[in-house]
């Protein structure tokens, strides 16, 4: 069995793969840190404190009342540098007749928000008694996060890269070696020579979900609302189109950075407009719908439904056919086109 | 007319190959008998890598028949890849893959054929069969496209340019490798531009250029067809020499010129060299070099087409 010419050509991707160090930094590590990166530069911090400056003792006194305020009490002179310099977003002074004057740059919002927190401060000091009471709930739950928008973004990234770039060296690279030609040669099946590239994606594809999810789950807390066999089934599906992308994109090319410049401007545009750091929504209407037909865009709204919302199979209907299109007609032209020495 | 189990392993049949700009193969008529070791001399871009390829199934010619082990590629490509070995000009193995891995790999498309050790045995690289396969030499690399064209246990050998590129001692061994080969009693058809290579290894040669063949026989009819047996090669420095006194000269056929040097074809030495050497004294030339080899194959070509094998 295990000299079966499939099994053994399998062996060899996973060989290949394995001692190539960088291979792993770069499916492996990579989203991870990025994830790492991303998930720790836009974590939620507590409710912001808004630095502001007053001039004497008693305008002191009375805003230290207001526990989002950090003030500091300063010279005139030291006061106008700290507001000029944005040590401070707002610098409250005494004015005539017992008022209080707010110095601040009205178009941002931070001082904004201070001088409502000041001037509440002062009013209440000065006695004001407010008419209707209230009081805040907050919303600081799991999903509403960004690195929960983030993750399932970073996993259909990954998903597209490893199988585009796993293809696409390997293929171009034996091609250039004369590698194909030789094995053309021998009585190999050529099917099994395509086929040992799926298979080892299969394989190599749990790992990697498992790492992204495994990191984004124990680490920020990332959840999974939806059937974890879906979610599979889901990058299975989606690793599997990448696939047909790209052996389609190694179907001719001779060199490698013919290839590599081929498959970078195939994912370029899609890591910026099939929404893996932001909403695709965010771009103009008129091209929404070729954004949605895009392999990468489907991928990730299913996956993010399916994680956020706990979408099933069944909701997921317009971005399963947008990736099984893909898949067949990259696959066949692929066919037609490749090239075996 | 089909003959299985006859004398002809490979018979080829007024074959055209044309590329966009360069007719490789001009009808070309050849055929390899059971159990010999056939040559296909030439130099570069001469047709022959666009030959063998041609019989090796993979590249299609334009016109002409191949028949193959009394078999035809259009109907019998899986048989015919079962019974062949291969070994191609320019394959680079996977280097990430170790020596032993890379044979096994090659072993599992076979349905016979020895065991991977075995074939590594035999092209001695045991020591080497877990290395990795960017880490072995030129000549142990080409050994192990050896072992991985032998791991079929195959009826008929393709061997393109086997030495090209190797030092003397790793072209020696692959040599020693080859013959064992041969006294196996397979077929073997291989292409070279060395002339010491193909009268060491081949039966018969066919000499081949501009895709097509100008002479075909054993090296030895071949370089008795040219009629010299000796060649005679001389340097004057600056001095002329009265090359019509030379061609006048007892058991000399032939005189030209190449680099400077003086090349007589000759069939008598013991006669030529006295004579050549009083014609000298009498014109006054200096000789500054004398050399006297026997006639090669390379002779051979130079006699058919006025040009080296190398030139190129």
């Amino acid at each position: 069995m295990s000299e079966h010419p499939l099994v053994q050509l399998t062996l060899v991707r996973f060989r290949e793969f394995i001692r190539e160090p960088e291979a792993i930094f770069w499916v492996f590590i990579f989203p991870i840190l990025l994830a790492a990166g991303l998930g720790i530069a836009f974590r939620n911090r507590p409710a912001d404190v808004l630095k502001i400056a007053a001039v004497t003792p008693e305008l002191t006194a009375s805003l230290r009342q207001e526990k989002l305020l950090d003030v500091q009490q300063m010279p005139p002179q030291a006061a106008a540098d700290a507001l000029r310099t944005g040590k401070v977003a707002l610098l409250v002074e005494p004015g005539p007749g017992g008022s209080a004057v707010y110095r601040y740059d009205d178009t941002n919002p931070e001082a904004r928000a201070a001088r409502m927190l000041a001037d509440r401060a002062i009013q209440r000091a000065a006695g004001r008694v407010d008419p209707v009471s209230s009081s805040d709930q907050f919303m600081r739950e799991p999903g509403s996060r960004y690195i929960d928008f983030l993750v399932p973004g970073l996993l259909g990234m990954n998903l597209m890269g490893s199988a585009i770039w796993g293809m696409g060296f390997a293929i171009v690279d034996a091609r250039r070696k004369k590698l194909i030609k030789r094995l053309v040669a021998t009585p190999m099946p050529k099917h099994y020579y395509l086929l040992s590239f799926a298979l080892s994606r299969l394989v190599l594809l749990v790992v990697e979900v498992a790492a992204v999810l495994g990191f984004g789950h124990f680490v920020f807390g990332v959840p999974v609302r939806g059937s974890m066999v879906d979610l599979l089934a889901l990058c299975l599906l989606g690793s599997v189109s990448f696939s047909a992308l790209g052996l389609l994109i190694a179907s001719r090319a001779q060199t490698i950075e013919a290839a590599s410049g081929l498959m970078n401007s195939v994912m370029m545009p899609m890591w910026i407009v099939s929404g893996v750091f932001f909403s695709a929504a965010r771009f103009p209407d008129v091209v929404q719908p070729i954004i949605k037909a895009l392999p990468l865009t489907a991928a990730i709204d299913a996956v993010r439904a399916n994680m956020l919302q706990g979408a099933g199979l069944a909701q997921l209907g317009p971005q399963m056919a947008v990736l099984a299109s893909w898949l067949v007609v990259c696959f066949v032209v692929a066919l037609k086109l490749f090239r075996w020495r | 007319m089909p003959d299985a189990g006859g004398a002809t392993a490979l018979r080829l049949r007024n074959l055209r190959k044309e590329y966009k700009d360069i007719v490789a193969v001009n009808g070309l008529d050849l055929d390899v008998r059971r159990g010999e070791c056939f040559g296909l001399l030439g130099p570069n871009g001469a047709g022959k890598t666009t030959t063998i390829e041609i019989c090796e199934g993979l590249t299609a010619a334009d016109a002409g028949e191949v028949e193959l082990l009394g078999l035809h590629w259009k109907s019998g490509a899986h048989e015919l890849r079962q019974r062949l070995g291969i070994q191609l000009q320019e394959t680079q193995l996977s280097e990430k893959l170790t020596v032993l891995e890379t044979v096994r790999l090659f072993r599992s498309f076979y349905r016979a054929g020895p065991a991977p050790a075995e074939v590594i045995g035999l092209v001695q690289l045991e020591e080497k069969q877990n290395s990795r396969v960017g880490g072995l030499s030129g000549g142990q690399k080409q050994r192990l496209a050896m072992a991985c064209a032998l791991v079929g246990d195959p009826e008929f050998l393709f061997l393109d340019e086997p030495t090209t590129g190797l030092d003397p001692q790793a072209r020696r061994q692959l040599w020693e490798l080859i013959e064992r080969f041969k006294l196996a009693g397979r077929t073997i058809l291989l292409t070279t531009h060395y002339m010491d290579e193909a009268e060491r290894l081949c039966d018969r040669v066919a000499i081949i250029d501009h895709g097509k063949t100008i002479a075909l026989g054993t090296p030895r009819e071949l370089i008795a067809s040219i009629g010299v047996e000796h060649m005679v090669e001389f340097s004057s420095g600056e001095a002329r020499v009265d090359l019509d006194a030379l061609r006048r000269l007892d058991g000399v056929r032939e005189v030209r010129t190449e680099n400077g040097a003086v090349q007589l074809q000759v069939s008598e030495l013991h006669r030529a060299v006295p004579a050549l050497l009083d014609e000298l004294t009498r014109q006054g030339v200096p000789l500054t070099e004398l050399r006297t080899h026997s006639a090669t194959l390379e002779d051979v070509f130079v006699a058919l087409t006025g040009r080296r094998l190398r030139d190129e």
